[in-house]
C-alpha cells in the first residue's frame, strides 16, 4: 500500500500538482466543499427541513457580524427562520449529486457512443457526429431547458417535485455527451488500427469485447479532463434551471433554487439569504474550473 | 462560390427538418388531444370520429408534412396554458427579447474589440492586467449572479435603475420599442451588461489573444521594416487579420445570446420570448415550446450560415472550389 502511493507521490502528475499553487489552492476548496457536503446533518446546526426545529421569531436575523445577528445563526436566517448556514450545506449536497451524476451519465452515453462511432465507422459513425454537431450547435442551457419541459410534459403535474431531481440529471446528461463521444471516437480510430487489436481479433475476441476491455482502456485519458471541467458545467446548468424555476423545488432546494428564493427577497433588504449561497456557487465553479485547466495542461505532453 | 452556398443551403434545411420533427414529435407523443378535446365519457366512435376529423388517424408522415407546412405559414395553433395563437404571442415577445440582444451584441464587440486591442498592444500595463484579471472572474461568474449583484447595487442600494420590466415602450406597427423613451432606454442598462458580459470577456480574450500572434508575424516586422507608422501597422495592418475569427465566435455567440437571453428576463422580468419559454416549459405548453424551438433554431441556422459566407468572402483561402486547378 504504502509502495503504491510513493509511487503515486512521485509520479509526473503529482509533481506537477505539488509545484501548482492554483492547483493546491483549488483542491484545498474543493476538499473543504465536499467534505461539508457529505456531512452536511453533522455540520449543520439544525434541520432547515423539520418546521419543529423553526423558530418564527428568529426570522430575518442578518450574520453574526452584523448588528442584530447573532452567533447561533452564523450566516443569518431566511423569513421562514431557517439557517443560511445549513441551507447552504444541504443545497451543496443536492447541488453536487445532480453534478456528479449527470457528468456520469453524460460520461456513460459519450463514451458507448464515442467507442461505437469511432469502432464500427460508416454510417453508424456518421449518423452518431453528425447528431453530435447538430446538438452542439444549440447552447446548452437550450437543450436542457427542451429535456426539461418534455419530462414535465410527460409526467403528471403530482410527480414533478419527486421526480425533479432524475429529470435534471436526465437534461444536463442528455446535453452534455457531445465532448466525451468526439474525444472517445477520435482516440479510437487510432487504438483500432493498433497492433493489439489486430491481435485480439485473431484470438477471436468479440467486437464488443475489443471494445470494452482493449480499447476503453487506452482511452480513458483525455476522459478524466472533459468529466472535471464539465463538472463545473453541470454544477452551473443545474444552478441556472433551479434559479429559473424548472430545476429543483423549494422542500429540497440546490444552491439555485436558494439564490432564486433568496432573490425575491432582495428587495427587503434581506441580501444575505441571496449572497451565501451566490458566493459558495461560485468558489465552487471556479475551485472546478481551475482544477480542470490544470489538469488539461498537466495532461498535455506539448506542454511539458 | 455558389457550390459552397448550396451545400450550405441544403445542410440547413435539413437541420430545420431534423429540428421541426422534434417539435412534431412533442406534439405528437406529449398528452394525446383528443382526451382533452372529447367529453370525459366519449364512446370509441366518437373519439375515433375526432381522431379522424382532426387527421390523427393518417400516416405520420403524412401528419409531419402538414405540420411542417403550417410551421412554415407560422402557424402553431393554440397556447394551452391561455388559449391564444402561439404566433401572436411570440410576436408580441419578440421585439423586447430583439431590442435587448441587439443592445447586449453592439456592446459587446464596442467595448469588447477596443479593450482586446489595448490589452494586446500594453500587455504589461497595469490597466492590462487587472483587465486580464476582471475577464477571469466575468467568465466564472455565473450571469444570474451576476444580474443579482447589479440589482443589488444599482437598484436596491443607489436605487438608480429600474430592477425590472421595459420601462416605457412606443408602439410601431406591430414592433414595440424601448429605444425612444428615456424610461425604455434607463430599463435596457442594467440587462443589458447582464447580458452582454459574458460574451464581452469573450470577445476581448479572443482578440487579444488573435491580435498578439498577428503582432508576431512576418508581414507585421516587413511593415515596421518599412518604416510605417505604428498607428498604421495596428489598426490597417493587424485588426484586419485579427478580425476574421472574431466574425465567427461573434456569429456563433450571437444564438448564445438569445439563449442566455432567457435567464436575463428572467432575473429582470423583462416581458420577452425567453421568458414566455420558461412560464411554457414550467407549465408543460407544448405547442409555445415547440413555436419558440423552431424560431429559435431558424434563427441559429440563419445566423451560422450568413456567418460561414461571409468568412469565405473575407478568407479566400476558405473558398476550396474557387482554387485554380480544380
Amino acid at each position: 500500500m504504502t509502495a503504491v502511493f510513493a509511487r503515486a507521490w512521485d509520479s509526473d502528475l503529482a509533481y506537477s500538482f505539488r509545484r501548482s499553487k492554483t492547483a493546491l489552492i483549488a483542491s484545498l476548496i474543493l476538499v473543504v466543499l465536499f467534505a461539508a457536503a457529505i456531512f452536511a446533518p453533522q455540520l449543520a446546526t439544525q434541520n432547515p427541513f423539520d418546521i419543529a426545529q423553526l423558530e418564527l421569531w428568529n426570522s430575518e436575523l442578518p450574520p453574526f457580524w452584523v448588528e442584530g445577528g447573532s452567533t447561533e445563526y452564523l450566516l443569518g436566517t431566511d423569513t421562514q427562520a431557517r439557517d443560511v448556514y445549513s441551507t447552504i450545506l444541504y443545497g451543496l449536497r443536492i447541488s453536487l449529486i445532480v453534478g456528479f451524476a449527470s457528468v456520469a451519465l453524460a460520461g456513460v452515453i459519450g463514451i458507448s457512443l464515442g467507442l461505437i462511432g469511432g469502432f464500427v465507422g460508416g454510417t453508424v459513425d456518421a449518423a452518431i457526429m453528425r447528431f453530435a454537431d447538430v446538438l452542439l450547435s444549440f447552447p446548452a442551457i437550450l437543450v436542457a431547458l427542451l429535456v426539461n419541459g418534455i419530462a414535465r410534459g410527460i409526467l403528471p403535474p403530482s410527480q414533478h417535485q419527486d421526480a425533479a431531481i432524475y429529470v435534471l440529471i436526465l437534461a444536463i446528461g442528455l446535453t452534455n455527451w457531445v465532448q466525451y463521444a468526439r474525444t472517445v471516437r477520435g482516440s479510437t480510430m487510432v487504438e483500432r488500427q493498433k497492433e493489439y487489436v489486430q491481435a485480439a481479433r485473431i484470438n477471436g475476441v468479440s467486437r464488443l469485447g475489443i471494445m470494452i476491455s482493449h480499447i476503453l482502456p487506452n482511452v480513458l485519458g483525455p476522459v478524466l479532463v472533459i468529466a472535471t471541467i464539465s463538472l463545473g458545467m453541470a454544477v452551473l446548468t443545474e444552478a441556472t434551471l433551479s434559479f429559473l424555476g424548472v430545476g429543483m423545488p423549494a422542500t429540497q432546494p440546490s444552491l439555485g433554487t436558494l439564490i432564486r428564493i433568496g432573490n425575491e427577497y432582495l428587495f427587503s433588504g434581506i441580501w444575505w439569504v441571496v449572497i451565501f449561497p451566490s458566493v459558495i456557487l461560485v468558489l465552487l465553479v471556479l475551485a472546478v474550473n481551475l482544477l480542470g485547466d490544470w489538469l488539461r495542461d498537466a495532461l498535455n505532453p506539448k506542454l511539458r | 462560390m455558389l457550390g459552397f452556398l448550396i451545400r450550405r443551403i441544403v445542410q440547413s434545411i435539413f437541420v430545420m427538418l431534423a429540428v421541426a420533427l422534434i417539435a412534431f414529435l412533442m406534439f405528437r407523443f406529449m398528452g394525446d388531444p383528443v382526451n382533452s378535446m372529447v367529453p370525459e365519457h366519449a364512446s370509441a366512435a366518437e373519439r375515433a370520429e375526432v381522431r379522424e376529423r382532426l387527421g390523427l388517424d393518417q400516416p405520420l408522415f403524412v401528419q409531419y408534412g402538414r405540420f411542417i407546412a403550417r410551421a412554415a405559414t407560422g402557424d402553431f395553433g393554440l397556447s394551452w396554458r391561455n388559449a391564444r395563437p402561439v404566433s401572436t404571442l411570440l410576436a408580441e415577445r419578440f421585439p423586447a427579447t430583439a431590442e435587448l440582444v441587439l443592445v447586449a451584441a453592439f456592446l459587446s464587440l464596442a467595448v469588447g474589440v477596443p479593450l482586446g486591442i489595448y490589452t494586446a498592444l500594453r500587455p504589461h500595463a497595469i490597466g492590462a492586467q487587472s483587465l486580464q484579471l476582471l475577464s477571469l472572474i466575468g467568465i466564472s461568474l455565473p450571469t444570474f449572479v451576476t444580474g443579482i449583484l447589479l440589482i443589488l447595487v444599482f437598484s436596491v442600494w443607489l436605487g438608480w435603475l429600474p430592477s425590472f420590466g421595459r420601462g416605457q415602450v412606443v408602439d410601431i406597427g406591430w414592433w414595440t420599442t424601448g429605444f425612444l423613451t428615456g424610461s425604455g432606454l434607463k430599463a435596457l442598462i442594467l440587462p443589458s451588461i447582464m447580458l452582454c458580459l459574458f460574451q464581452l470577456t469573450l470577445i476581448m480574450r479572443l482578440v487579444r489573444a488573435e491580435m498578439m500572434e498577428v503582432l508576431r508575424t512576418d508581414y507585421i516586422k516587413f511593415a515596421r521594416a518599412r518604416g510605417l507608422r505604428d498607428r498604421s501597422i495596428h489598426f490597417r495592418h493587424a485588426l484586419k487579420n485579427t478580425l476574421i475569427p472574431v466574425i465567427t465566435i461573434f456569429g456563433l455567440q450571437l444564438g448564445g445570446l438569445i439563449a442566455f437571453a432567457i435567464i436575463t428576463e428572467t432575473v429582470f422580468q423583462w416581458p420577452g420570448m425567453g421568458a414566455l419559454f420558461i412560464q411554457a416549459v414550467n407549465f408543460g405548453d407544448v405547442p409555445v415550446m415547440a413555436a419558440y424551438l423552431v424560431l429559435v433554431s431558424f434563427i441559429f441556422v440563419v445566423i451560422n450560415t450568413t456567418v460561414d459566407l461571409l468568412y469565405a468572402t473575407i478568407d479566400p483561402r476558405l473558398r476550396v472550389d474557387a482554387a485554380p486547378g480544380h
